[in-house]
């Protein structure tokens, strides 16, 4: 059962996200420094660090919830930073998952996976559930549908939140420490969706505390400190042999903690 | 109190008679059977002494037999009654009347005043100002301006109906009334719910329409009705230009009689009316906020 989203075929060599030279402050805290990043289609890159080092503020940015200072972010060709972009538009084709879920509490599990298409992509609705319904079969749900989110465990919840991005059908899936506000239990259930969904080809930028799930999923792993990506490596470099002091102190507080 | 769900029951009198706080729910589970009954006696009797007390006091005032003939003479109460539920009937039509435009206009203020951004400025401001001035200006004298006023003006195709005017200015003042109780509800849902709707491509006015108002308008039933109460009693205010409603009917009433029960039926009309809208809220703000307290952290 895999869950494989990407319908657009991509672009021939325009990479499926990059991002130049991107700041971002709150007031006067400067919450991104100069960040650089390039996602290849298919890609997985995950996002390390310790709270506060910018990865939801990055992720929030890309999706364009939070307006940026200076840089560009250019997704697959198009400068979705430009002047006059459709905001709307560029929205559709990233989708983003909270690690607070977000579902809509007054909805039926179905109305909040087919909401979007509906009012964003004109569907009907018996088009717009039946591709909902598609969507709930595949993570095991289909039996909640009519259900409220309240009635469901947070894992549940946090796969519908999954598939109602998926519902979309976005090019791009930033996941935001999806798993930091679930019980140690209701972990795996997500995780095993991502990975079915990276194993599907889907691009995913992903922001994680889970080092030991960033290290089998992930193509590159960034580390963040401060507001700037201070080292990029391949997982089993960057758990075995980082080469910053920081990423070697995080990574040690990680270890200390027993979470890596 | 313990207006918990439904009807009352027995355990909600027990609950009352208790020595509660407002959350006995959970306590009063834990009361032995014996001890409720004896609350229940105990409140029985301080009801009886504390009432029977003030009855005794005022039926021993010097003037009671004047006053008892002037505001409780049976046979006019008898013969008014009639009379004041049928011009009640109008309150009621102005109630319902202006109610479904207090709705829909006060839910367009709340709207207009949280847009964002600079090139909302003058809207934001023409609400802004709209709300402070008709929760600054007392109704009746709203009433009074345009039910006299606009009449006044003599222009063409514009009804000079008394319950036009009446209308329209409940409409006026309890709008901005109830713009107020729905943009509070509607600063209450979290602001993850509407990045949660624009990150899936919904626009400002999507957002707003299918997630954060729906959420909104469920809070915020509860102090609506609360307005409610109000703007019924309020719809006696209309008489002052001259329709006959109840207040007016019972005014003329009481001209042709010399005598005051006519008021008093027209008190008796608005408790039975009111207490039970006044309760039906306590049993809904009592059930959202056990649903709050269900739903966890939201």
């Amino acid at each position: 059962m895999s869950v494989s989203m990407s319908a657009v075929a991509p672009g021939a060599a325009a990479p499926a996200l990059r991002i130049e030279g991107l700041h971002k402050s709150f007031d006067d805290l400067e919450v991104l420094r100069g960040i650089d990043l390039e996602l290849a289609e298919h890609e997985v890159v995950c996002l390390i660090g310790s709270s506060g080092s910018g990865k939801s503020t990055l992720l929030r940015c890309i999706n364009l919830l939070e307006p940026i200072d200076a840089g560009r972010i250019v997704i697959e060709g198009d400068e979705i930073t430009a002047r006059g972009v459709d905001v709307n538009r560029i929205r559709r084709r990233i989708g983003i998952v909270f690690q607070a879920f977000n579902l809509f509490p007054h909805m039926s599990v179905l109305s909040n996976v087919a909401l979007a298409p509906r009012k964003v992509l004109g569907l009907g609705r018996a088009e717009a559930e039946a591709r909902a319904m598609e969507l709930l079969e595949r993570i095991g749900l289909a039996d909640k549908a009519r259900e409220y989110p309240d009635r469901l465990s947070g894992g549940q919840q946090q796969r519908v939140a999954i598939v109602r991005a998926l519902a979309m059908r976005p090019d791009l899936l930033l996941l935001d420490e999806i798993t930091s506000a679930l019980d140690p239990e209701l972990v795996a259930e997500v995780l095993n969706l991502i990975r079915e969904l990276a194993d599907g080809g889907m691009t995913m930028l992903i922001a994680t505390h889970e080092m030991s799930f960033a290290r089998e999923i992930a193509n590159r792993v960034c580390f963040l400190d401060a507001g700037r990506i201070l080292e990029t490596a391949p997982p089993a470099e960057m758990f075995s042999a980082p080469r910053e002091e920081r990423t070697k102190q995080f990574l040690q507080r990680v270890i200390d903690a027993g979470r890596l | 109190m313990s207006i918990s769900g439904g009807p009352l029951d027995p355990g909600d009198l027990i609950g009352l008679a208790g020595s509660g706080g407002p959350r006995s729910r959970r306590s009063r589970r834990r009361v032995p059977p014996g001890e409720a009954v004896r609350s229940t006696l105990i409140a029985l009797v301080s009801t009886v002494v504390f009432f029977g007390l003030i009855v005794v006091i005022v039926t021993n005032a010097p003037n009671w037999p004047e006053v008892q003939h002037a505001f409780f003479d049976g046979a006019i109460f008898a013969r008014s009654l009639p009379k004041l539920v049928e011009a009640f009937g109008t309150n009621i039509a102005l109630f319902l009347i202006a109610e479904v435009f207090i709705l829909a206009l006060g839910l367009v203020l709340a709207v207009l005043r949280g847009l964002p951004g600079p090139v909302f400025f003058p809207v934001r401001l023409l609400a802004t100002v709209y709300v402070d001035l008709f929760r600054a200006v007392p109704g009746i004298l709203v009433i009074y301006l345009l039910g006299f006023g606009i009449p006044g003006l003599g222009i063409a195709d514009i009804p000079n109906d008394v319950f036009f005017w009446g209308a329209v200015s409940l409409v006026l003042v309890y709008s901005a009334y109830v713009s107020e109780v729905y943009r509070a509800g509607i600063e209450s849902v979290h602001w993850s719910q509407e990045a949660a709707a624009r990150s899936l491509g919904l626009s400002r006015v999507q957002a707003l329409r299918y997630v954060i108002v729906p959420q909104a308008v469920r809070r915020v039933i509860p102090p609506l009705l609360n307005d409610f109460i109000g703007l019924q009693k309020d719809t006696v205010l209309v008489s002052v230009i001259g329709l006959v409603e109840i207040f007016r009917e019972g005014q003329i009433l009481k001209s042709a009689t010399f005598n005051f029960t006519p008021f008093v039926a027209i008190a008796l009309i608005f408790v039975v009316v009111t207490i039970p809208l006044a309760r039906f809220t306590d049993w809904l703000v009592a059930r959202e906020r056990g649903r709050q307290v269900a739903g966890g952290a939201r």
